[in-house]
């Protein structure tokens, strides 16, 4: 997983409540066996004006003009400025696939679903929430002013607005220790795979038709 | 001290360790595993040169793009027509021989949805934590498991590790008293639940269905309200475990027998929260008062009753609401103040993990039988949510009933509910679905899903139109 300390980039502003999974990366897109590929399929349905297939020429493709990222302002853009919500519905992976892969590192919002959220992390992408009102103001000197950027220091907890303005977020340990570092979560895990043996025999001996080989069946 | 919820004690039952950050390592004891969020895992997996943690642990089934048709499906894996289909298909069977892992392939006797068949084959069991990658992993909280939905890293994840880096979250209590009115079923009760709390109503937290309604239940319908708390933001549903529960799982293939059995039980005897349990948040809903429900909109939120009239977004005062209501009857093309009964079907779906059982199946054979499909209707599908569902269907003869009245009998996979294989909506149609979820092109680029109970479904297929089921006598 590729690290996370600091990052400055564009901000590109979708203006939208409750956008679900299905619509980051629409379940066509889903065949494929591989983690990668999905970045030219981000938010397919809104950014194509037709109907996208797997495995398609996507440069080809007739573009949406009124679709925020097909603007050429927002080109290059690395943090999503988001609503309510965002990230609701199926827990597909293949949406923070398709986030980080199209250049986002970072997406701000007031809230997110759980599955989405967490699945973040697990791709060196930053979920930040931030108050609504916040998120609005945003919104707004983003949609102001051309070239908008931010900075966003993980390590201090902080989104750095060019005026030098911070606002401060919160991240569990854990996850911001994970990130900071680009660590493997399952290496992490296996650290304390003696704790984990040890647990499931207990957990054998208390709950032993948990376990299919000493139960009914084989 | 307060007692513990049932969430709390099935937090603690499986904590493998804490960190002094906050983050814990929790034991799984059950994985299932299907096509599409899977096959990322096994290649990271084999990339680090890692092992499955405990093979016996993990149970696969292939079931969201496996086709429906039974000339498809005859052909096994090389008769299906889509090639990227027929890819992940074959890979999960691969993935599952190189390791090992049960599973039921396509054909077999026991495939079906993965929410189906874990509690069918008793490979759900009170007390469990289960976690697969598919977000209505929540359906198998109705056991009185602690049961979520895990990304394809956290797929990968438990298997090398049998543990998943979790966080507790918070208690979440919808207490629904009373009783139902007749023709209003667990569907209703769920979207009406969603309709209250909003989609987001439950994030962060585990949401524990309790009440007399609740409780009068049979397990389908506990599983139903389960599998939907994840479109009300809850990752985890549950219910606490009574007679029901164990009746439900005794005898199952892969449940516990003999003297295991009875320990079993004992122990699950305790799956219930304490009655002095602390919840972080509480919402109380009378059963009398719930109609039957339809979606609207393109969130599961978005539920009227039927007798409900299509919202005015004039009359919504906070802007983004009024925006999205707007966006929304644009995209579902209707109107504000149009009555729901006024909405004109081109497809019907029975089926998806919400509602393909067995209950839900008779529920909508009561209403078709003797009747006929519209003549407006294109296509009205019913799909069982697993071979043993259509095989037990088809003794009572309700595949008989189905196709008389003009409905396609399908084989068991997830099929129309996300439009992975063939089965999908046009741009613009309307479709009463027994399914989950009516977001945008959920069945289909352009299509327009209206949430359901399969009473409803039969009800908007043979009169073309939504309908008051309870109007309809069923016959029998
Ligand atoms: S039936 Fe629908 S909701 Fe259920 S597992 Fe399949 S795709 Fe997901």
């Amino acid at each position: 997983m590729k690290a996370f300390v600091r990052h400055e980039g564009l901000v590109a502003p979708l203006d939208r409540a409750n956008v679900d999974t299905d619509q980051i990366i629409p379940k066509q897109f889903l065949k494929s066996i591989r983690r990668t590929g999905f970045g030219a399929n981000l938010f397919d349905e809104w950014r194509y004006l037709d109907a996208g297939e797997p495995g398609q020429d996507c440069t080809q493709r007739p573009l949406n003009p009124d679709f925020v990222l097909n603007q050429a302002r927002y080109q290059g853009a690395s943090i999503l400025l988001a609503r309510e919500n965002f990230g609701c519905g199926s827990s597909r992976e293949h949406a923070p696939w398709a986030l980080e892969e199209y250049g986002f590192r970072a997406i701000i919002a007031p809230s997110f679903a759980d599955i989405f959220f967490n699945n973040c992390f697990k791709n060196g992408l930053l979920p930040i929430i931030l108050e609504g009102n916040i998120v609005n103001d945003l919104f707004e000197e983003a949609l102001a002013s051309p070239g908008y950027r931010l900075t966003i220091d993980l390590e201090r907890q902080q989104v750095l607005r060019r005026d030098g303005g911070e606002l401060p977020f919160t991240v569990d340990a854990f996850r911001k220790h994970c990130l900071l570092h680009g660590l493997d979560e399952i290496g992490l895990t296996l650290e304390h795979a003696a704790e984990i043996s040890a647990f499931e025999q207990r957990h054998r001996q208390t709950h032993p038709w948990l376990f299919r080989s000493e139960s009914a069946s084989g | 001290m307060a007692g513990k919820t049932l969430y709390d004690k099935l937090w603690d039952t499986h904590l493998v360790r804490e960190n002094p950050d906050g983050s814990a390592l929790l034991y799984i004891d059950r994985h299932l595993l299907h096509e599409v969020t899977s096959p990322q895992a096994f290649e990271g997996l084999r990339l680090a040169g890692r092992k499955p943690w405990r093979i016996d642990a993990n149970l696969a089934t292939a079931d969201h793009n496996v086709p429906t048709t039974s000339v498809e499906r005859q052909g096994g894996i090389a008769a299906i027509a889509d090639p990227v289909s027929r890819i992940q298909v074959q890979t999960l069977d691969d993935n599952c021989a190189q390791y090992g892992i049960l599973e039921y392939q396509m054909n077999d006797r026991r495939q079906g949805i993965v929410h189906v068949i874990g509690p069918e084959q008793g490979a759900t069991l009170p007390g469990m934590t289960l976690v697969c990658g598919d977000s209505h992993t929540s359906t198998h909280g109705a056991f009185g498991a602690l049961a979520h939905g895990i990304g394809t890293s956290e797929v990968e994840h438990v298997l090398a590790t049998q543990c998943l880096i979790a966080q507790k979250m918070q208690n979440l209590l919808v207490r629904i008293e009373g009783e139902l009115a007749p023709g209003v079923t667990a569907k209703d009760m769920v979207l009406a639940v969603i309709g209250r709390i909003g989609t987001a109503g439950g994030t962060g937290h585990a949401l524990e269905f309790a009440g007399s309604a609740v409780r009068s239940l049979s397990m389908e319908g506990r599983m139903t309200l389960c599998n939907m708390a994840i479109e009300a933001g809850a990752r985890v549903g549950l219910i606490a475990v009574d007679g029901q529960t164990i009746e439900y799982v005794r005898g199952r293939p892969l449940a516990p027998t003999g003297a295991l059995w009875e320990q079993a039980v004992a122990s699950w005897q305790q799956l219930h929260s304490d009655a002095d349990a602390h919840f972080d948040k509480v919402v109380e809903i009378a059963a009398a008062e719930i109609k039957p429900q339809v979606s609207w909109g393109t969130s599961p939120e978005m539920v009227l009753p039927i007798d409900g009239r299509i919202p005015d977004p004039d009359a919504e005062r906070d802007p983004r609401r009024r925006e999205s209501i707007v966006r929304a009857l644009e995209y579902m093309g209707l109107r504000a103040h149009q009555p729901v009964t006024e909405i004109r079907l081109d497809r019907v779906f029975i089926g998806s993990c919400t509602n393909s059982r067995i209950e839900d199946l008779r529920a909508a054979a009561a209403i078709a039988r003797g009747r006929k499909v519209a003549a407006s209707v294109k296509q009205a599908l019913v799909v069982p949510g697993s071979m043993p569902v259509k095989e037990q269907a088809e003794r009572e003869g309700l595949d008989r009933i189905f196709r008389d009245a003009g409905f396609e009998w399908r084989e068991p996979g997830c099929s129309m509910c996300l439009a992975m294989n063939a089965d999908r909506l046009e741009a613009g149609e309307h479709c009463a679905s027994t399914s989950n979820r009516n977001f945008e092109g959920r069945q289909g680029a352009g299509g327009r899903t209206h949430l359901v109970s399969p009473a409803m479904a039969a009800a908007a297929a043979v009169t073309g139109h939504f309908v008051d089921v309870r109007t309809l006598e069923a016959t029998s």
